[in-house]
């Protein structure tokens, strides 16, 4: 059977960077293939590339047998594609209808609100979409907004229909739905492109997988019979099954210590971390991580309890105070707690640390000593970015973290406290992290690594600690590990 | 009484229009500030027209092209240039109220320009009905259409393609690039015609009302308008009858005034602007403003 579609040789260059490099691309009518690949390997090109919003330099689409070259977006659609961006293009004041209708000839100038809803029902019950055509879109979850634009891909005629990292805002419930809805799709003869990181939904739901690094096509399977080691080598070009602390190295003195700690949503809490350990706290999220990193860091009062760091009490100290003492702190929220998205990098890397040499003198903040120290920051952790006087927000994600770690490493602090810090990281900017906080224990200080991703809490902690219901339900060693156990703590007082 | 909502009603006629306009513009996303410069306008270019043609038909177009000028100006600095609603509006009520006293003095001189006011057309057979004839069926001709204009801009906005498309542009302009219609367009035709219709209620005070033109005779009547279309939230029949309340507040107010009350005029004319600022505070943040709305595209 011929493909559905079938991408030819696609280059797209930016300036001197060559996105796309050559790469072949085919999907069959009810088929799901898995587009894999780090982030900034060029997916997002790619698929730009295809709906038309960048013209190719180089290579040719055929869609449903024609030639598809010098188009537009509105091109594409006509010719039945439809793209499901990952931020939804829906109007969030208005209800299911109006955002079905807006724009779409065939709803007409007189707009026909019941005809239309009872299209939008039928359809919706056809691929299991579970869609109230008079719901506000303000009032839905996430996933039920995907839903509006699946339904609409689907009534304006779709064939293929491009998904871009559909699953990264949705609950682990609305993804199994997600994936329900895809295979139904596939069984009425869609094609599907499935835009993801994330293997186990890959494994789960397509058929073959098309791996893309640096441009180029580094790999090609068919699901049935490939490994999630495998396809991740193939994304990174290198081994990046998690990196394990290499052998216990000796406690140090004890350096954090926290006793009863309380607040609203916390406690009473009792830890204490020694030089040369890191301590994962696991758990489902929402129960109570956020607080005990807020608090710790200084954002949140305790209302009883203590915190030592190194002897000396900051249970009511200041944040800078905590800084002072050597406390580092990587909040969860990265776009807006942790970076100020639209200053350069150089100011995010001494946001925390502008009443310090080198970036102030003589009461001034020094620009150029600020540039100079961003510059060998950058090298240092590798953030990749044209200078340092590139805003934030046009990093990716993985760069975004490494500017939060080299600013609060860089101060040699004596405990960091790190929450969720791989959180939408591709697998090799995972690595990255996770490489930096074996470094810093190995460097005798402790760690908090706070994390609802318990296989990776695992790889990388001396001890874990299980928060349930703002208290730790227990901790053990590493070396005594009890599965059962843990997940008994996890879900004894879940929230 | 049937006197006092008669007034009520003369006194929100032009302010239902303003809001009308008001609404198209606030829907689309750009911030109807300019209300004020563009009734001033209509007023002004409806009293030159008919004087100069002799013929009220002129006038009213006239003040529709004036107002939709003022309202050109507005779109094409708000959203080809992507300058500050806020500013641009104010800007624009201190342009027309300096061109129109200006262009008074050269085109009319020291002579008071008069014409006729539009009469009332009472509606055969429905005018005659006792009470509701003389309330509802004997308005002069503008008023009439300040009625139609509420139903067909409630058709439009909710009712059609065109009106779903111009919503969403306030709401979310990106999609409706997606969508495949432009909404920078919609915005630019959304402000003129808040000015052509901003203007048409400048005509309702200077050539349905009094058949003269007089410096800033609007005199606040366009803020007056923006609040009620606030308070009506953006709908044109919720914002008609809050200007129908400001309507009966002014009636009032002169009401009181005969009545040879012992507190100063100025104080009872704060009237409306007072009900306007407490029913704004009250609304408070209850109230819910187009999301995109004074975010250039």
């Amino acid at each position: 059977m011929a493909a559905l579609l079938e991408m030819r040789g696609i280059v797209r260059c930016y300036g001197k960077l060559r996105a796309n490099d050559g790469i072949d691309l085919d999907v069959h009518a009810g088929e799901i293939v898995g587009l894999l690949g780090e982030n900034g390997s060029g997916k997002s090109t790619l698929m730009k590339v295809l709906f038309g919003m960048v013209p190719p330099d180089g290579g040719g689409i055929v869609f449903r047998g024609k030639e598809l070259a010098g188009h537009r977006p509105g091109d594409a659609m006509a010719a039945g594609i439809a793209m499901i961006h990952q931020h939804f293009m829906l109007v969030e004041a208005m209800t299911v209808v109006e955002n079905v209708m807006l724009g779409w000839k065939e709803s007409g100038w007189w707009l026909g609100r019941h005809a239309m809803a009872a299209r939008i029902r039928e359809t919706s019950e056809r691929f299991g979409l579970a869609l109230d055509p008079f719901a506000r879109v303000a009032d839905l979850p996430l996933g039920r907004r995907q839903r509006i634009e699946i339904l609409k891909a689907v009534l304006r005629e779709a064939e293929l229909l491009i998904l871009d990292e559909p699953t990264s805002n949705l609950a682990p419930s609305e993804v199994t739905e997600l994936l329900a809805i895809l295979r139904r799709l596939r069984q009425d003869g869609k094609g599907i492109v499935f835009i993801t990181h994330k293997l186990p939904e890959v494994m789960a739901v397509c058929d073959t997988v098309t791996v893309l690094r640096a441009g180029k096509v580094s790999g090609r399977a068919p699901v049935a019979g490939a490994s999630r080691a495998g396809l991740a080598g193939m994304m990174v070009g290198r081994d990046v099954t998690a990196p394990q602390i290499l052998g216990e190295i000796a406690p140090g003195p004890i350096r954090l210590d926290i006793q009863g700690l309380s607040g609203p949503g916390l406690g009473p809490i009792d830890l204490t971390l020694r030089g040369g350990e890191i301590l994962g706290i696991a758990g489902v999220d929402g129960n109570g991580q956020l607080e005990l990193a807020e608090t710790l860091a200084g954002l949140r009062r305790a209302t009883a309890g203590r915190i030592s760091l190194d002897g000396q009490e900051i249970t009511r100290a200041t944040v800078n105070a905590r800084m002072q003492a050597g406390l580092a702190y990587m909040p969860a929220d990265r776009s807006s707690t942790a970076l100020v998205r639209s200053m350069t990098i150089a100011d995010n890397l001494m946001l925390r640390d502008s009443r310090r040499a080198p970036y102030r003198r003589h009461g001034l903040l020094a620009g150029r000593a600020g540039l100079t120290k961003a510059k060998a920051l950058m090298q240092r952790f590798d953030i990749r970015a044209p200078s340092p006087a590139t805003p934030a927000s046009r990093l990716s994600g993985g760069n975004q973290q490494k500017i939060v770690i080299a600013r609060e490493l860089d101060r040699n602090p004596a405990v960091l406290i790190a929450h969720q810090p791989t959180w939408g990281l591709d697998p090799g900017a995972t690595h990255f992290v996770l490489e930096r906080m074996i470094a810093l224990r190995d460097a005798g200080a402790c760690v908090i690594y706070i994390s609802s991703e318990l296989e990776e809490v695992l790889s990388i902690s001396d001890r874990v600690a299980v928060i349930a219901g703002g208290t730790i339900a227990g901790i053990m060693a590493r070396a005594a590990i009890d599965m059962p156990q843990l997940g008994l703590w996890m879900s004894g007082r879940a929230a | 009484m049937i006197d006092f909502l008669a007034a009520a009603i003369r006194i929100a006629t032009p302010l239902i229009f303003a809001a009308l306009g008001g609404i198209l513009s606030e829907r689309a996303g750009v911030f109807a500030v300019g209300l004020e410069g563009m009734m001033l306008m209509g007023a002004f270019s409806a009293v030159i027209g008919a004087w100069a043609s002799s013929s009220a038909a002129v006038g009213l177009l006239l003040a529709v092209l004036g107002g939709g000028a003022i309202g050109l100006i507005v779109a094409i600095v708000t959203v080809r240039y992507r300058a500050d609603n806020m500013v641009t509006g104010l800007t624009a009520n201190i342009l027309a109220l300096g061109l129109t006293t200006y262009l008074l003095h050269i085109l009319a001189g020291t002579a008071a320009i008069q014409v006729d006011p539009l009469g009332p057309w009472p509606i055969p057979g429905l005018s005659r009905i006792p009470v509701a004839g003389p309330l509802l069926f004997s308005h002069p001709p503008l008023t009439y259409l300040a009625v139609l204009g509420c139903a067909g801009l409630s058709v439009l906005l909710f009712r059609t393609q065109t009106g779903l498309l111009l919503r969403a542009t306030g709401e979310n302009p990106e999609a409706v690039f997606v969508a495949g219609a432009d909404p920078q367009r919609l915005r630019m035709i959304a402000v003129i015609s808040c000015g052509a219709i901003a203007g048409l209620g400048g005509a309702v005070l200077s050539l349905q009302q009094v058949g003269t033109f007089t410096d800033g005779m609007t005199g606040g009547r366009g803020y007056l308008a923006l609040a009620s279309l606030i308070v009506g939230r953006w709908h044109p029949w919720g914002a008609a009858a809050a200007c129908l309340v400001f309507g009966a507040a002014e009636a009032l107010e002169f009401r009181l005034q005969g009545f040879g009350i012992p507190v100063s005029s100025y104080v009872v004319q704060m009237m409306p602007y007072l009900i306007a600022i407490a029913v704004l505070a009250g609304l408070g943040r209850s109230t819910k403003l187009p999301a995109f709305i004074g975010k250039p595209l």
